[in-house]
């Protein structure tokens, strides 16, 4: 039954996912005063882009068709751990919060591969970048969630945030820096402004759509899906951690449906306040985001030794 | 029995380089012998390994060899085992690859016998290290093993650099077994001999305790190749042939962190959090550097050699995790630690010597090493490239493969900071913990670059459009061996880690605290509510989540694919030259950790006709150089030399100087005498 309600749970997670995109470019459009495409949009783009004939370069290898279903299942497989309407499914005690980060990088890892297998200029640029930035975020983002999980004294998610609801509302210096540096490693990791844009294909700022220049048709569509599914998993992994009240403890009908209303309410607010950043700030240079993600790591070390000085209980 | 395995795994290499030197003399012997007796070692050493992590137990004997007096005193414990095994499995997939990887040295029967005699010296040297029971059978093992092993990186000894490189192999060898005998000297002064169990119960003051760590850590530092005295490594490494890089950098690099784990948590009476700590920045250090020198490295080898720094380095982080909560009495995390080291070393003697052995395939195909002169192989060599990608993404710990693993049970033990009284500990270990995090997210970014550079993309030169498969079985077979079983201990690594922690509870006397949650499928160290990771069940879920999206794609929008050349923007002429290369592909990391190198970066314009715009020609160059062969070895090479001109200074070359100088001594031995 739990299994059911596991695999149930990670289905809905990766069919809202293109609607999420859709909310957050909504918000982006109303934000600046343009007519915003119909929140389905994302799930007729991909279907457009399955039913499209693919092109494939004559001198890609298997690695490049191999890859977007790599990807696809990395992301998958890590919407399945994060804990999104319930907590304490079974999926999420196979996996703990540093085989997530593991998830992430298998998925980057073959993402930058296929951006260098045909060989051209800007699948080798948008592959240097990637990994740059994503070795920078990588450790900010464990240093965030370690700060958490040393508070609850364990790396599974599931039992993490059981921890937070336990222990009710405390302010903790160490999680306000955790969020923010969380925060800013998740707008670094699913590309969006100020590191890099997901709208644009100027040689000189573009990181992922470099990757992804080659790819079309059912390729394209995988590759799109997972990065709607990756901003999907930062959302709920940065609601649910730090606001994890309202996420089904039981199995009922009633508490998922409330939790399921609950994380659609957070995930929303958590879009409006992006959408107002990405619009109010402007992209910075690519040798400006060390210095964003050196913040952003800063952070992530203050939160974890204020764990360790202010708040331990020794 | 498990003696006897263990002794017929060395004399089966001695044989091993024996019938070499006799193939000199009678040629009728069948060369192939010699692999087959260095496989018959290897397989041995296997058996003697696991024989003895199944049932384990501490066998002891004495051998009637060395010095009539003092017999050599021989052990097999489960930490010798331990390190037995992963010695087994590299020379058993070595000696399926040599055979066709030699096939050029075996023409000149002289040749093949030099590299034959010493990779069979090299293999027994580093066996017998591990059976020593004492301090002399120790080093006169050790000394085998580095000097086969200097006369394998001298092997091709035609080009200067590597003469070059294998003296500067042989001198730090040296100078860290001067520091290891006087490790030893220094308990064995406190003690009634020199076999380990009278070296065990010496009386030593911390001090003393302290100086001997040093100087140990120091003399094995230097074997392992830690910053900053590992500079022998990324040049030694390079200039042996490839099976024997793999044996150096995948093994005798494990041998010396056994010296060390012998040495510290064994034979030392004691053990103090402050050598932790040191154990922790060293490592930390070398794990940060190492990574960040492989990155910028444009030679396929050099740049595993200083991975290799790097590796260690984690282990060497772990170690230190270990013995702090070993000496503030948390024996259990303590195993968790030493665990995870253990298990570290055991992946990467798996990986790095099946990168070592596939960098080697490369070069024999297309006489290639230099990373920028390659790619495009996945096509020319699929066979070679799918174990070559698993490689990396074992060293790159991705989940589902062994380096995650060992990673994973690194974070665990880090984590667990909070049962620690000490509040410098509480902040020192997650700060290396985020330093480990950066270890591990720039390792993969640097074998992206190795895979995508090498094996994707169009050939950047002649020789890799021209290479062609291996088709000898065996040379496949290695490093295919080596693949799966990084996948296996990958999805199953429970299997090994049961074996480990028989190691850990002979050194700490304490085991993983819940033997039940180290089940066949589930890994838990601490306990099932702290963390677990259970790599089957992901396999199945990753299995069946591409199933279903590849059947969703396939049944219901079947379209062909449509095979079209490169876009080149209407512009027309992409050349193989368009591509990024190594020095591009890791300009941003360059630029962000500047510090970290010392960079010579050179641009040269020439300007045609005059003009401030036309321009020419280019020349670009970049060298980029370790700090510590400036900042430690070079300030070190020019006082010995100081010294060695004052010294001079008594030759003068006269021979009635000289005359006057063996008087003097007469007399002051005359008189030292009499006293």
């Amino acid at each position: 039954m739990n299994w059911i309600i596991a695999i149930l749970q990670t289905t809905l997670f990766v069919a809202l996912a293109p609607f999420l995109a859709g909310f957050m470019k909504f918000c982006k459009c109303r934000l600046q005063n343009r007519r915003a495409p119909s929140l389905f949009q994302p799930y007729r783009d991909l279907l457009k882009l399955t039913r499209k004939q693919p092109v494939i370069s004559e001198d890609a290898s298997w690695l490049f068709c191999a890859a977007p279903y790599i990807i696809f299942t990395a992301m998958v497989l890590a919407a399945s751990v994060v804990p999104f309407i319930a907590v304490d499914l079974p999926t999420s005690a196979e996996a703990d919060v540093i085989v997530l980060v593991g998830f992430f990088a298998f998925a980057r890892f073959f993402l930058a591969l296929a951006g260098l297998d045909i060989g051209t200029a800007f699948g080798g640029m948008g592959s240097s970048r990637e990994m740059t930035i994503s070795s920078l975020a990588e450790p900010t983002m464990l240093m965030a969630v370690f700060t958490l999980t040393m508070t609850a004294s364990t790396t599974n998610l599931s039992g993490a945030i059981e921890h937070v609801l336990n222990e009710g509302l405390i302010l903790r210096p160490s999680f306000v820096f955790a969020l923010f540096a969380l925060l800013l490693v998740a707008v670094a990791e699913t590309g969006r402004i100020p590191v890099d844009n997901p709208t644009t294909h100027l040689e000189l700022t573009m990181i992922h759509e470099a990757m992804i220049l080659e790819y079309s048709g059912r390729h394209l569509a995988l590759i799109e899906f997972a990065s709607q599914l990756k901003f999907m998993l930062y959302g709920v992994l940065i609601s649910n951690i730090f606001f994890p009240w309202g996420i089904a403890e039981d199995f009922g009908l009633s508490a998922l449906g409330y939790g399921l209303l609950v994380i659609t309410g957070k995930l929303i607010f958590l879009c409006v306040v992006l959408a107002f950043a990405e619009t109010a700030v402007a992209k910075m240079r690519l040798f400006r985001v060390q210095e964003y993600l050196g913040f952003a790591y800063l952070l992530g070390l203050l939160g974890m030794l204020s764990h360790i000085i202010l708040e331990s209980t020794r | 029995m498990i003696l006897f395995l263990a002794y017929s795994a060395i004399l089966f290499s001695f044989a091993s380089g024996g019938i070499a030197v006799a193939h000199l003399f009678k040629p009728n012997i069948n060369k192939q012998l010699v692999f087959w007796l260095l496989g018959a070692s290897g397989l041995s050493a296997i058996l003697a390994g696991l024989s003895e992590l199944i049932s384990p137990e501490i066998r002891l004997d004495t051998l009637s060899l060395g010095l009539p007096w003092i017999p050599w005193h021989v052990h097999f414990d489960s930490l010798s085992a331990f390190f037995y095994l992963i010695i087994g499995i590299s020379v058993f997939a070595v000696s399926f690859y040599a055979p066709h990887y030699t096939h050029h040295e075996q023409k000149n029967a002289e040749n093949f016998a030099i590299l034959s005699l010493f990779t069979g010296l090299f293999v027994a040297g580093m066996m017998l290290v591990l059976l020593a029971d004492d301090a002399f059978m120790f080093m006169i093992a050790w000394e085998l093993m580095s000097v086969a092993s200097y006369f394998l990186v001298a092997f091709q000894h035609e080009n200067a650099a590597n003469r070059r490189a294998a003296f500067l192999y042989l001198l730090m060898a040296e100078v860290g077994a001067l520091l290891i005998i006087l490790a030893f000297g220094v308990i064995a002064s406190f003690a009634e001999g020199f076999t380990f169990d009278e070296l065990r119960a010496s009386t030593l003051s911390t001090t003393w305790m302290s100086i001997a760590f040093v100087l140990a850590l120091m003399g094995f530092g230097m074997k392992a190749g830690l910053v900053p005295i590992h500079v022998w490594l990324p040049e030694a490494h390079p200039v042996a042939p490839s099976h024997i890089s793999a044996l150096m950098s995948g093994v005798m690099l494990k041998v010396a962190l056994y010296g060390l784990i012998r040495f510290c948590f064994d034979l030392l009476p004691e053990i103090h959090w402050q050598w932790g700590v040191v154990l922790l920045i060293v490592g930390t250090i070398s794990a940060l550097s190492g990574i960040l020198y492989a990155m910028m490295q444009p030679n396929l080898k050099r740049l595993l050699a200083y991975s290799s720094v790097e590796n260690i380095g984690i282990i060497i982080m772990v170690l230190g995790l270990s013995m702090i909560f070993l000496a503030n009495d948390h024996e259990e995390l303590a195993a968790i630690g030493l665990l995870a080291a253990l298990f570290h070393a055991f992946n990467h003697s798996l990986f790095k010597n099946l990168l070592f052995l596939g960098a080697g395939m490369i070069h024999h195909q297309t006489h290639e090493l230099n990373i920028d002169m390659l790619g495009g192989l996945i096509k020319k060599m699929p066979k070679t490239s799918m174990i070559f990608l698993i490689g990396c993404m074992s060293i790159s710990s991705l989940p589902l493969f062994n380096g995650f693993v060992s990673e994973w049970l690194a974070f665990q033990t880090a984590l667990q900071v909070d049962v620690l009284d000490n509040g410098v500990l509480r902040s020192l270990i997650p700060v290396s913990a985020a330093a480990l995090a950066l270890t591990a997210a720039l390792a993969a970014a640097c074998f992206v670059k190795v895979f995508g550079l090498i094996f994707l993309g169009v050939p950047r030169s002649r020789h890799a459009e021209k290479a062609k498969e291996i088709e000898d079985k065996g040379m496949l077979f290695a490093p295919a061996m080596l693949a799966g079983l990084c996948f296996f201990f990958g999805i199953f690594p429970s299997s090994m880690l049961h074996l480990i922690d028989n190691v850990s509870k002979q050194l700490l006397g304490s085991m993983l605290p819940q033997k039940e949650v180290l089940s066949f499928l589930t890994l838990a160290p601490v306990s099932p509510e702290q963390a677990s990771y259970t790599a089957p069940l992901i396999l199945i879920g990753a299995l069946i989540a591409a199933g279903v999206s590849f059947w969703v794609l396939h049944r219901n929008f079947e379209t062909t694919l449509r095979i079209a050349p490169t876009w080149d923007c209407g512009f027309g002429g992409l050349t193989p030259r368009m591509q990024y290369t190594s020095s591009a592909f890791t300009m941003p990391l360059r630029r962000i950790f500047a510090k970290a190198f010392l960079i010579d970066e050179k641009v040269e314009k020439t300007m045609r006709e005059n003009t401030k715009l036309n321009v020419a020609d280019v020349r670009y160059s970049l060298v980029i150089q370790d700090h510590s062969w400036i900042r430690v070895y070079q300030p070190i090479e020019r006082g010995v030399n100081r010294v060695a001109k004052q010294v001079g200074r008594i030759q003068t070359g006269n021979i009635r100087t000289y005359l006057g100088y063996s008087l003097a001594t007469l007399i002051l031995l005359l008189w030292v005498v009499s006293l």
